[in-house]
């Protein structure tokens, strides 16, 4: 251990051959580490439990409608791009039980589910991920009903973020403001460097945490080189990001086009498979659902990950409000693009270009957004 | 009833609101005061549509019966408003029943005196077709919100 | 090592889950609609709320739904709702005993305006189950009836037997100052009031426009073309008033249900004014 009081900004360098100690550093504060490993064709968040589960050598070619796994013969273990899974699938869980209701004889009691989620660390965030969760923080903090369980399970999480330093086909997230380097919300910020000083990592602290997990680890100095190095590899990236989506004046496009045409061109391609809210890092729909057990005695409710592409997302007696998925598709991308704004006061997009991935028929919401903007038959505002 | 009575009886009356001095005197022409009690048809199915009436007070059901199934009213109208437009197009024969549902007073326009004037005035003419299409388009707009069934 | 099951920091109390309510009776009203009166088991404890406000009304393991409070805000220690069946839960909710328990969240959601009523003619106008979310209004203006000018309710339904609180509003139009017009979609034989839509009414009906509040609320069909004959009659935007009406899972503004453009009608409604959500009354499907 060379460093302490002296660390500029809170950054030391990690030789790559001591990454495990980051994560026994985690494991030994009591956090389960959770970071990018291959499973089936993929990489996707899960725990791990060494450096070896991380995707070493492998990177991946993203297009719309297309994701695929492809050696890198540079050994990093970060060289890949964003796969289907972020950190909204552990703060804010696919399934979550609410409560469970008993019945003892003629008494009911509610018992509710106030098991506080695991503590986690989180590994390999991008700069759109963090974007995103920041996004979801005040999606499920608006007083005076914000979602506990996810609270509890942002402050149970540790986030350790990764500097992208290369871009997918797919990526916009300069376009949205939100990368490719990242600028803050993060308790360990990793830059991963690999040239003629050697295979490592610049460590940024963020965070009181984080900075206690850094003073753990046996890291040295970092230097001015390492720095420009770390600058180099945001660069890099940054320039091979070629997706763009004009944000200015978008929600209001999106709103005043709402009975454009265009609309049932893309609700033609559209299979309305929710995939696009599934992967994106911050749709927030759920539905619940009500489950007894044989003797009725015991009936739980559980909450669900759902999706505005669902038929019954918009069911009221008498039918769906949205049935044509020419008007699903509209809501999710002005939800997503415009609706958001008024909402949350920020963009629902951070650009992480997962929704075009994923896309089973590459449906690209640069191209849908940029294509109404196009065809945008009201008359400009003056005066700009 | 005196005829200055009648007279006010008719400027009164919203369906006549706008039209000029000349053309309501021509009305008042066809006019005549009546009473219906409750009861009272106004109009028969199938008989002749011989009069316009414009209701002052009280309440007109629209009806049509069933056999077996008994009578149904499919629009009332009332205060103000106005009862048959039949007489204006061929062959002035009334579609439905129209009863007095409590004591109906009202303006009757002779239909035969109204088409006649219509004729010999293209202006007042234009001015009665205006008005009865107005009618007429409320009427629509409501038996086509009835046929929506807008409580579901 | 510590595993990662280790437990983090406690959770702060989730609005998703309800407390339970005892079933003191049920009523039919229609051949389709009720009328739950709930309370606390333990019979004591209030439920305030506000004319307009909506409750999450469960029946375990089966579900919940939104459903307006349709009793009197100066009886908050009963619980009631008018609600029609027309699903799983509502079937539900009917089938229950008195003594049943039934889950319950809320009140949720904005309120009619009835303090901005004051010195106004206040015209109510509602259709089929509509009547049930203004009948607090009601309640309201009743109790304070010297503050207000002229009283309206314009009330339609499908068919006679579908008139809502029959009885309580003749007692109102007997021993107050309240002027209903009800109007039928079919007559019946023994019918003698008014036969054809509702919006029909308000081309007559005796109030004055710019002196009016008005308070809208039924089926969306129904509400535009209200709305409509108020415009046509020169009431305000402003002071229409509509209670919308979609699906909705948490009444919190988590679920995401509910979204209309940028509201979350449990959260900024159900009760808006006319002026900002009338653009969203002309998109298709939205």
């Amino acid at each position: 251990m060379v460093i302490s009081d002296s660390r500029p900004e809170r950054s030391a360098v990690l030789d790559a051959r001591d990454l495990g100690s980051l994560l026994e550093a985690l494991q030994l504060r009591g956090y389960g580490p959770v970071g990018p490993t291959i499973v089936g064709d993929a990489v996707v968040l899960r725990p791990i439990a060494g450096v070896d589960e991380l995707p070493s050598g492998v990177g991946d070619a993203q297009e719309p409608g297309s994701y695929r796994l492809a050696p890198r013969d540079d050994g990093r273990f970060f060289g890949h791009n964003l796969g289907p899974s972020s950190a909204k699938r552990f703060l804010f869980p696919p399934v979550r039980s609410l409560w469970t209701a008993i019945r003892i004889g003629p008494q009911v009691r509610i018992e509710a589910n106030d098991d506080p989620p695991p503590k986690i660390a989180l590994i390999g965030l991008r700069a759109c991920d963090l974007a995103a969760i920041a996004i979801q923080d005040r999606v499920f903090g608006r007083e005076p009903y914000v979602d506990p369980h996810y609270q509890a399970a942002r402050e149970n999480a540790l986030l350790i973020a990764v500097n992208c330093s290369q871009a997918a086909a797919t990526c916009f997230c300069a376009s949205m403001g939100t990368g490719p380097r990242v600028g803050g919300g993060f308790d360990l910020c990793l830059t991963e460097l690999l040239d003629a000083g050697g295979h490592r990592f610049l460590v940024e602290a963020g965070s009181e945490k984080g900075d206690q997990v850094l003073a753990d680890l046996p890291t040295t100095v970092a230097t001015e080189r390492d720095r420009r190095a770390a600058r180099a590899e945001s660069d890099r990236a940054q320039a091979q990001i070629q997706r763009r989506l004009d944000t200015d004046g978008l929600k209001d496009v999106l709103y005043r086009n709402a009975e454009h045409p265009y609309w049932n061109t893309v609700g033609e391609r559209c299979l309305a498979c929710g995939n696009c809210t599934l992967v994106c890092p911050t749709c927030f729909c759920a539905t619940v659902e009500d489950a007894s057990d044989l003797t009725g005695d015991r009936t739980e409710r559980t909450r669900i990950w759902d999706s505005c592409f669902n038929l019954e997302f918009s069911y009221i007696h008498g039918g769906s409000v949205r049935t044509s998925t020419a008007a699903r598709y509209r809501q999710w991308i002005t939800h997503k693009l415009g609706a958001w704004i008024e909402q949350f006061g920020t963009s629902g997009c951070v650009g992480c270009g997962r929704c075009i991935a994923w896309c089973p028929v590459g449906i690209d919401i640069t191209e849908e957004a940029g294509r109404l903007r196009s065809e945008d038959r009201a008359p400009q505002p003056v005066g700009r | 009833m005196h005829l200055e009575d009648l007279s006010r009886l008719l400027s009164e009356h919203p369906f006549v609101h706008g039209l000029e001095a000349r053309h309501v005197a021509f009305l008042l022409g066809c006019a005549s005061n009546v009473v219906f009690q409750k009861g009272d048809f106004l109009f028969r199915e199938g008989g002749p549509a011989d009069k316009l009436y414009l209701v002052r007070y009280g309440s007109v059901g629209l009806q049509v019966h069933f056999p077996a199934k008994g009578t149904h009213t499919f629009n009332t109208v009332g205060d103000g408003e106005v009862v048959g437009w039949s007489w204006l197009v061929e062959p002035y024969v009334a579609r439905f029943d129209s009863v007095a549902l409590s004591t109906v007073r009202a303006l009757a326009l002779d239909a035969k005196c109204l088409r006649r004037k219509c004729d010999e005035d293209h202006e007042l003419g234009y001015q009665m077709f205006a008005r009865i299409a107005q009618v007429m388009e409320r009427r629509l707009h409501a038996a086509r919100l009835q046929l929506l069934d807008v409580y579901g | 090592m510590a595993s990662l099951l280790e437990p983090g920091v406690a959770l702060r109390p989730d609005p998703m889950v309800p407390r339970l309510v005892t079933l003191e009776r049920t009523r039919a009203e229609t051949a389709d609609t009720f009328t739950m009166e709930l309370v606390a088991p333990d019979g004591v404890t209030e439920f305030p709320f506000l004319p307009g406000q909506f409750n999450m009304v469960g029946a375990l393991g089966v579900g919940e739904v939104p459903i307006s409070v349709s009793g009197d805000p100066q009886t908050p220690r009963t619980i009631v709702h008018t609600t029609r069946e027309v699903g799983a839960v509502t079937n539900a909710l009917k089938q229950l005993r008195p003594g049943a328990a039934l889950t319950l969240r809320g009140p949720y959601g904005t309120a009619w305006p009835v303090e901005a009523c004051s010195g106004h003619d206040v015209v109510l106008i509602a259709g089929g189950i509509g009547l049930a979310p203004l009948r607090p209004v009601i309640y309201e203006v009743m109790r304070q009836r010297a503050r207000f000018g002229r009283f309206l309710v314009l009330y339609g339904t499908r068919s006679p037997e579908d008139i809502l609180f029959a009885k309580e509003l003749s007692r109102w139009r007997s021993q107050f100052d309240m002027e209903l017009l009800v109007t039928v979609d079919r007559g019946t034989e023994h019918w003698r009031g008014n036969v054809g839509v509702v919006t029909k009414l308000v081309a007559r009906a005796p109030f004055e426009p710019r002196e009016t509040v008005a308070m809208v609320c039924g089926p969306e069909v129904m509400m535009r073309f209200a709305v409509a004959e108020l415009r046509a009659r020169g009431v305000a935007e402003p002071n229409i008033h509509v209670s919308l009406e979609r699906n909705m899972k948490c009444g919190v503004g988590l679920c995401g249900h509910c979204q209309l453009r940028g509201e979350f009608i449990c959260r900024s409604g159900p009760v808006y004014s006319y002026d900002r959500v009338a653009p969203l009354f002309e998109v298709r499907e939205l």
